[in-house]
């Protein structure tokens, strides 16, 4: 029982992470129908802005602390954000209204550039950090297995939550989040009651980039080593997560990132270790064959 | 503009074959050794150690008249650790005509690369790579300046079952030819004094979350953990270990002789032991070369002594042989020695093992391993 409980602690650790990137997958999915593939790389660019950010905190002779860390994450967010939009305005805004596929050509070249931008601009070789966050907290103790809760788990908990609640106002209850779903239902009846589109869907890719460095941040706090090629693994499991909550769907890719998480944890609890990625996609496989849409996703009416 | 675009790949591609040729014109008469291992990617610190080991020892050697009269000219291949890549270098190494390849790290790189130098007709001498299959096929060509997994793992396995009695003890690797072999090889040891394991389980290389594995060791109440892997998972393991609040050993093998793995692990890491030959930076034979990369700033930690000595074996035994040609100079490797090297004096079985490999524990302290006393 204390152990069941340690694994949900670890794996609501872990799916938070991959909710936090789904997010940005399916929001530009459901604003522009495409996939965003450069999205984990995206991600890969927060950690090594958060990175930069620290080192140059620490060669400022702050003291790294909470302030510090908030600072990173606003920092982070922000150049990510400009990354996010750049990306947007370079390689998918030119080739929108083109066929289908193009953008999703001109996506993984873009993941390409990025990997390798960071390769040279960053090295090959992995970079680490310190542990910043230490500690944990023992949250109950049956039959000699203490189940604890690390300070890092927790605060990847709270910004993941916190984030999306900020994230799922901003969707609700602003103009702005009123913008983006009328887009997201008929982007040409927008266009002519008025919307700017090209800019809502430029604030989409913004919204998704600045909620996958925050991603970007906690996985470089948790687990203090990242390298240029840590947004292939990320992003495949995130988009997964998107897929399986139902694409398009925000709450489903959280619910997705989740599940991920979860049964990548419980699987390597109680099964073989090494096959923990034929249990998540095999899991994937059998519930796209029963719910084509994902667990939330809504059915596409086929416009005529 | 198809046209177009087709000179222009033209051009790309035949760009660098002019510059190519341009070079191997300009070094003839001079032999053609390589040194290939990660120079990207998780383990580019150890192809790093191994560069910085070649590139001395062809100054060296040049700066002493090189071989037979001749000049030695230095070739690099990057595997990344990668088999595939690792066959893709070999090939290239072979078409660059290298007499000689100190590499590759990975035993999972080498394995495959071997049978292409047998094709070729390279001669190979890995300075890390302890898999015992590597040498066990019995190709000609293959040799090592390292020990062998079953060495290291026996002296692993028996100082487990000697020191930590009544300790549970997890034995876990990343399904590589190197972590598996290790970990396979101190459960024979560690079973036969008779201990036995509480866990045997494999791990994901490459990921960053091993929370569950770790979470399933601790209710298991392991006090050991045996890792068969390299040092950026055991450094991630070990520090998620004291993160849940595990009381718990972590002991490896040599993969673990890098600076990098403290990086990773930070504070968690102290205590974390290792199998490793005895410090060859110690070793007298070795000063007047350690000197000499103490003034180029370069720490000859790790597998660059290992790496110096292979060339300077490669070197000393075309000597003997009167030749480059490397089946010969594999024969002489194997029939005369041993070989004075910065290791100490080093001699090959038939199956081009060394004869004498000496494993001992090292431990890390503070930011430093050092030998165990």
């Amino acid at each position: 029982m204390a152990y069941a409980l340690q694994q949900l602690i670890n794996g609501v650790a872990l799916g938070m992470i991959y909710g936090l990137i789904a997010v940005g997958y399916t929001m530009v999915y459901g604003i522009i129908g495409m996939i965003n593939f450069a999205h984990g790389d995206i991600f890969m660019v927060g950690a090594f802005i958060s990175l930069i950010s620290f080192v140059l905190i620490a060669m400022g002779g702050w003291a790294a602390g909470p302030g510090a860390i908030l600072l990173v994450l606003l920092v982070s967010m922000a150049v990510t954000a400009l990354y996010g939009w750049s990306v947007e305005r370079v390689a998918y805004r030119p080739l929108r209204g083109s066929f289908r596929l193009a953008p999703l050509i001109s996506a993984i070249g873009m993941s390409i550039v990025l990997q390798n931008y960071v390769q040279v601009a960053q090295g090959a070789r992995v970079k680490p950090i310190e542990s910043l966050v230490t500690g944990s907290l023992e949250l109950w103790h049956g039959n000699g297995f203490a189940v604890s809760i690390s300070t890092m788990q927790a605060m990847i908990i709270v910004v993941t939550l916190l984030v999306l609640a900020v994230f799922t106002w901003l969707v609700t209850r602003t103009p702005l989040g009123r913008a983006m779903r009328a887009c997201e239902q008929d982007r040409k009846m927008a266009g002519l009651l008025g919307i700017d589109t090209d800019r809502t869907i430029s604030v989409t890719f913004v919204i998704g980039a600045a909620l996958a460095s925050v991603a970007g941040t906690m996985y470089l706090l948790r687990y203090g080593v990242i390298d240029f090629y840590i947004g292939f693994l990320a992003g495949v499991k995130a988009f997964t997560a998107a897929v399986l909550g139902g694409i398009g769907s925000l709450p489903g890719a959280v619910l997705g990132g989740l599940l991920i998480g979860l049964i990548e944890t419980f699987w390597s609890a109680y099964f073989s270790v090494q096959y923990k990625d034929v249990a998540t996609f095999a899991i994937l496989v059998i519930t796209l064959i029963f719910m084509p849409t994902g667990l939330l996703g809504r059915a596409e009416v086929e416009k005529v | 503009m198809t046209i177009q675009r087709r000179t222009l790949v033209g051009a790309t591609i035949a760009a660098p074959a002019i510059l190519a040729a341009g070079r191997a014109s300009a070094q003839a008469g001079t032999v053609r050794v390589a040194v290939a291992g990660p120079l990207t990617g998780s383990n580019a610190s150890f192809g790093n150690q191994m560069r910085e080991g070649a590139t001395q020892a062809v100054t060296d050697l040049n700066a002493a008249g090189g071989v037979l009269g001749q000049q030695i000219a230095l070739e690099t291949g990057d595997d990344a650790c990668d088999p595939r890549q690792a066959v893709s270098v070999a090939n290239q190494l072979a078409g660059r005509q290298v007499k000689v390849v100190a590499g590759h790290f990975c035993s999972g790189s080498s394995i495959p690369a071997s049978k292409v130098y047998t094709e070729e007709g390279v001669l190979q001498i890995s300075p890390a790579s302890t898999n015992p299959r590597f040498t066990d096929e019995g190709a000609w060509n293959t040799f090592r300046t390292c020990g062998r997994d079953d060495q290291q793992g026996t002296v692993a396995g028996k100082y487990i079952a000697e020191h930590f009695r009544g300790r549970k003890v997890a034995l876990i690797h990343d399904n590589s030819a190197y972590g598996k072999g290790l970990a396979d090889e101190t459960k024979k040891a560690m079973n036969a004094a008779g201990v036995t394991e509480a866990i045997y389980a494999a791990y994901t290389p490459g990921e960053r979350d091993y929370n569950a594995i770790v979470s399933r060791m601790k209710a298991a109440d392991v006090g050991v953990i045996y890792l068969g892997g390299y040092h950026t998972e055991a450094g991630l393991i070990i520090r998620q270990a004291k993160e849940q609040g595990m009381n718990v050993t972590l002991i490896g093998g040599d993969a673990l002789v890098t600076n990098e793995f403290w990086q990773i692990s930070g504070a968690a890491g102290e205590g974390t032991m290792m199998t490793f030959s005895s410090d060859p930076r110690k070793r007298p034979q070795a000063a007047e070369v350690v000197a000499r990369f103490k003034a180029r700033n370069v720490d000859p930690e790790g597998y660059v002594l290992y790496t110096y000595a292979a060339l300077q074996i490669w070197a000393a035994a075309a000597v003997k042989a009167a030749t480059v040609d490397p089946r010969k100079v594999a024969d002489a490797m194997r029939a005369s020695g041993p070989w004075q090297t910065v290791l100490g004096p080093v001699s090959f079985d038939r199956k081009g093992d060394v004869t004498v490999p000496d494993y001992v524990f090292y431990v890390w302290k503070n930011g430093n391993y050092a030998e165990m006393s």
